[in-house]
Parts: structure tokens; sequence; C-alpha cells
């Protein structure tokens, strides 16, 4: 027996060099792995964080400012000193470009983290709590679901959105209810999702085994049960954030969205489409940076899918 | 075609019974959820900020004796619940009420504008099912080939070019640099006969075109989604050991299974699409529901307003259920009791 044992620490020693310098494998380094694979979704992350770094530190780059009106600079074309054109105001588009998609992203990103929280916490006291609980919840999600989401969106902002403007500034005040509107109207999704994950894992027996020993739900949920329905929700918030910028610029672009001095992509493009004949670059900057926007988080999303969804990455 | 499933013929008898039974209780969870949203829209106009009266106010011909009479008649004082029950007596009874702006009868308002918005949405729906299908067959019976690439490609490229864009980019090319086509929706179209036909295709190709491209791209992911889990069966590979010829396989054995889930999204769909159409229609400027509904909120036109998101709320609804019988038909594995 002695001798047996002896074998087992050979081997042991003998077989420790194989597992040096290769780390510890995990989920998450899997996904990461398999992400990196998907060559449109790195393209995609690429490109969103190129958008994002020049949102953020473009205009302190370019120091022009957003809101001056010249109009002896009116609806000049692309040149030198204004690389995307003036628009009718003699104000820079490149200014208002890189600002607006300051505005533009960061509604993509608050409004899906509204949300997602909603649409999570909602599921997840669904999906455990199961019985009544359940039935209350899924069916306010179902009539929410059932209402027309673009036309309540306008209603809502147009019948609220002087009352929010005087009490707290224009400003903060469009950006809040905006934000709060469709992150409002866009939880449903998730909380389905969510739902679907809790009913599911609390039949696992390791939350039996954290059960038995006198786990509480709250920790239970949060510790146990969540990290492990996270999956589809982070799927489901990529394409949230898409879902959102593409909601703001169509509201803006509609004439519902946020005022001509604090600009978002979809206000530009709202204030161009009239000068589309004399002016078609105007319409065109704003216009591209939805499209890439858009396109790229919608890439990442797939790749995040593929990654993340254990059936694809067996493949 | 001879599954099993299909041979049980006496069996239907009571199946069909169920059926009915199905439908009738789909359609009473249906009544319900239409109050709820008929009582959360109420509400959300009855709090918002603004008097509907305030104009009446500032006119100084009117006594403020009248004024309150006709605050009283119309019951605008009234506590909330009283005013919803009122109000849905009278939507019960069809009595939709008058539009505040051009004194017409609400129901008359929409029936001049409905059937523009339908014919440009249902138009573009048709032209979009077909194309959508079949690249989606194609690109998932050859997936990781180069035409599934291609597919890919522009299904990823129109589900991210938002309509407002699309459209703005085809009025450029189209109407201001080629000038084939007008840049303005008119239904009153000159001509008769095949003028007016050919008319109306000017007006009408671009904002169908923009529709039906959004549509294709989406639906033909779903497609080869769809198809790509049934493709996989056994009873596909069955089909082709026992060798049938791929086309047969591709149709009929696995393109119609995977049209069950197609076709639900097809009708859950649809509403999306509509009230997605008011972008486009703004665009265009088509004289549409979706440009009603713009310019009466723009009015504070509340009757109008109300009756229009509650036309697409119930357009939803009535959707939501076609679905869900739809599936409830094509796939005998849901139980219809």
């Amino acid at each position: 027996m002695a001798a047996g044992t002896g074998t087992t620490a050979e081997l042991a020693a003998r077989a420790e060099p194989l597992f040096q310098g290769r780390r510890q494998r995990t989920l998450w380094g899997d996904a990461f792995r398999q992400f990196r694979r998907h060559r449109m979704a790195m393209l995609g992350l690429i490109v969103f964080s190129f958008l994002v770094v020049a949102t953020l530190i473009g205009p302190a780059i370019y120091p022009k400012p957003i809101n001056d009106i010249d109009l002896a600079q009116k609806l000049h074309g692309p040149s030198l000193s204004h690389p995307f054109g003036t628009d009718d105001l003699g104000q820079d588009i490149l200014a208002r470009v890189l600002f607006g998609g300051r505005v533009s992203i960061a509604v993509g990103l608050v409004a899906m983290l509204i949300s997602v929280t909603i649409g999570t916490l909602l599921g997840a006291l669904a999906g455990f709590f199961g019985g009544f609980t359940d039935v209350v919840i899924m069916r306010i999600t179902e009539v929410m679901l059932s209402l027309p989401q673009l036309p309540l969106l306008l209603l809502v902002i147009y019948l609220f959105r002087d009352k929010l403007r005087h009490a707290i500034g224009p400003e903060l005040g469009t950006f809040t209810m905006i934000v709060v509107i469709i992150g409002a109207l866009a939880w449903m999704r998730v909380a389905r999702l969510v739902r679907a994950s809790f009913l599911s894992i609390k039949e696992k027996e390791y939350i039996e085994a954290a059960r038995s020993v006198g786990v509480p739900s709250g920790r239970l949920m949060i510790v146990h049960m969540l990290p492990n329905a996270l999956s589809p929700v982070i799927v489901a918030a990529s394409l949230g954030v898409a879902a959102a910028i593409l909601t703001e610029s169509a509201l803006s672009f509609l004439g519902l969205g946020f005022p001509p001095d604090l600009p978002t992509w979809g206000r530009i493009l709202y204030d161009a489409k009239d000068r589309l004949d004399t002016a078609p670059y105007w319409a065109m900057a704003p216009g591209i940076c939805i499209f890439l926007a858009i396109l790229s988080i919608n890439f990442i999303g797939d790749g995040l899918r593929d990654a993340l969804d254990p059936r694809r990455t067996s493949q | 075609m001879c599954r099993p499933g299909r041979e049980a013929a006496p069996a239907r008898r009571p199946g069909e019974l169920q059926v009915t039974t199905f439908i009738f209780r789909r359609v009473l969870i249906a009544i319900p959820t239409l109050i709820a949203i008929s009582v959360i829209l109420f509400t959300i106009l009855h709090l918002a900020p603004g008097d509907p009266f305030a104009e009446l106010a500032l006119n100084p011909d009117i006594p403020p004796e009248v004024r309150l009479n006709l605050r009283k008649q119309l019951g605008i004082d009234d506590p909330l619940p009283v005013q919803y029950v009122r109000w849905a007596t009278q939507v019960v009874k069809g009595n939709w009420g008058y539009s505040f702006v051009s004194r017409v009868n609400v129901l008359t308002l929409i029936r001049q504008r409905l059937p523009t918005t339908l014919f440009i949405v249902g138009t573009a729906y048709l032209v979009a099912i077909p194309f959508a299908i079949l690249i989606g067959v194609v690109s998932a019976v050859k997936q990781y080939s180069w035409i599934d690439n291609v597919a890919t490609t522009f299904a990823f490229l129109g589900i991210s070019l938002p309509s407002f864009f699309t459209g703005l980019v085809f009025i450029l090319i189209f109407s201001i640099w080629l000038r084939w086509l007008p840049f303005i929706y008119s239904t009153h179209l000159p001509g008769s006969g095949l003028t007016y036909l050919w008319e109306l295709f000017k007006h009408a190709v671009m904002p169908i075109t923009v529709l039906a491209l959004i549509q294709m791209a989406s639906l033909t992911r779903y497609v080869r989604g769809a198809m790509l889990d049934v493709i996989g069966q056994d009873y596909v590979r069955t089909a082709r050991a026992k060798g049938l010829a791929e086309l047969s396989v591709v149709m009929k054995h696995a393109f119609r299974n995977a049209l069950i889930p197609v076709v639900t999204i097809l009708a859950l769909d649809l509403p999306a699409i509509i009230t997605g159409a008011l972008i486009t229609e703004q665009i265009f400027r088509v004289p549409g529901m979706g440009s009603l509904l713009i310019n009466s909120l723009e009015a504070k036109d509340t009757p109008v307003v109300m009756f229009i998101v509650f036309t697409y709320a119930i357009l939803v609804v009535l959707f939501t259920l076609i679905a869900d019988i739809l599936y409830g038909f094509l796939d005998p594995r849901i139980k219809l009791a």
C-alpha cells in the first residue's frame, strides 16, 4: 500500500510540469476566449470602443463650440476648418456629432441599466417565489408587452415633457424622462428570460444543498442563482443598448426627443432632414454614426450569444 | 407527408370541439388585457398636465358661468374612475367622440387614414415575406457557405439601419440626385388606369421598400434560425437516409416544421411594423395613422390620440391572439385544452 501512495505522489510530481504555465480555466474565461474567436464581434467591439472614446475625449481634442451661431458660416460643405461642414446656424457639425454621440450612448447605456434592473428584479422574484407572485408579475409583463411601444412613448413624452423640464431643468429633465421611459417600457424580455432561468435553476441540487444548510432566500437568489442566470441577460443587455439608442434617435427624429441645444445623433438628423437637397453631408454624419453604433452593438451581442450559450460553445 | 398524427382522422372530431374552447379561452384572456390597457392609457392621459379648457378660459367672449357649465356638462372635474366608466361605456357603444381640432367624428378620421397605412404596411409585408423565407431557407441549408455569409451580413446591415436614415438616403438618391421619384407621398394622384397605377407605384415604392427591407432583415434571421433548429432533427436525417430527393427533404420535412415558429412571429410582428411605420410615414409624409397621431399630439387633440393609441393596442392584442391560435393549430403537441 505504501508503495501505492508513493507512486501517486511520484505521478503527481511528474505531472506537475505539464500543468505549469497553464492557467486554471474558468467559465468566464472560456466565454471570453470564445468571444475573441468571433471575428465580427471583435470588430464590433473595436468600432464601438472607438465611438465611445471619440465621443468622450473628442470634444476635448476638437474644442469647437456646439451652440455658437455664426450665420456667415452657415451651410458650408466639409472643409479643413469644418471637417463635416456646418449646419443652417453655422454650427460645426463634427463638434455637434461628437457631443451628440456622448448623449446618445449615455441614453443607450442608462436606459439599458434601468430596463435590465427592473427586468432582473421582477423576473427573479417571479421565478423564485412562484405561485401568486409569479402570476401577478407575469400578468403585468403581458399587459406591458401588449402596449404599443412607440405610440405610448410619444404620448408620455408629449404629455409630461414640459412639466419635467420646469421641474429639473431642460437638459437633465429631458434626459431623465427619455431614459426612464425607454427603460420602463423595455424590461419585459429580460424579466421573462430571468424568470425562465430561475425556474430551472431552482430545481438544481446545489440550490437544494444551499437551502439545506440554511441560506436565506435573498442570499440564495443573489449569490447562488443570479450568477447562473446571467448569460441570457448579458446578451439581452447588449442588444438593449442598441434598441435604446435606436428608440432615442427615433424620438428625436420625430421632434419629440432632445432640444436642439442638447444635440443627439437623432436630433441632428431631424434638423438636417429638410436640407437634404442643399446640404446632404449634414444628415450623413449623424446617420452613419447611429448606423455604426447599432451595427457594432448587434455584432457584439451576436458574439456574446455564441460565447455564452453552452449549446453553441460545444460546437 | 404521411405523418402518423394525420392518419387518426376519426380522433379529430373531439379535437375540433377542443379547438373552439381553446379559441374561446384565448379570447377571454385577451379581454382583461384590453381593459387593463385602456385603464393605463386613460390614467396617463388624465394625469398629464394641461387642460383642454385652458384656451377657453383665456377667451374673454365666454362668460365664466358658461365655462363652468360646460365643464360640468362634460364632467371634467369628476373623479377619475367616474370619468373612466363614462368613457368606457361610450366606447363600448362605439361612440368614440369628436376631434377637438377638426370637430370630425374620430371614427371618420381614422377611416380616412387607416387604409393608407394598411396599404403601405401590407404591401411591404407581402414583399418581405417571400424574400425572407427564400433567403432564410437557403442560408440554413447551406450554412456557412458564401450565400449564408452574404445573407447574414445583409441581415445585420438591415437590422442596424434605422428606417429614418434609410428613408433619407433613398430620398437623397432617388428624389434629389436622380429625380426619379417624388419625395412627398400623395393620395390625390392624377390620371386613371395604367397612369394612375404608375403614379401610385412612384409614390409608394420608397416607403414600402424602406419598411420591407427592415422586415426582411429580421425575418431572414428568424427563418434561418427556425430552419437550423429543424434541419438537425432525426426525422430529417431519416428522410435523407431513405433516399428522398434533397428538395423534397428540405421542403416537405424540414420547412413545413420550421414554418410553425415563423408563422407565429409573422403574426406577432405585424403590430410592431404598423407602429414602426409611423416613422416611415413621417419621412415620406404619408398621410396615414402615424402622421395623424403626431399631428394630434402636437394639437393636444385628446380624443384622437386616445383612439389611435388604443387602436394600436387592439392590433397588438388581436395579433398576439392570432399568433397564439395559429400556434395551437400548427403544432399538435401544444395542448389545446
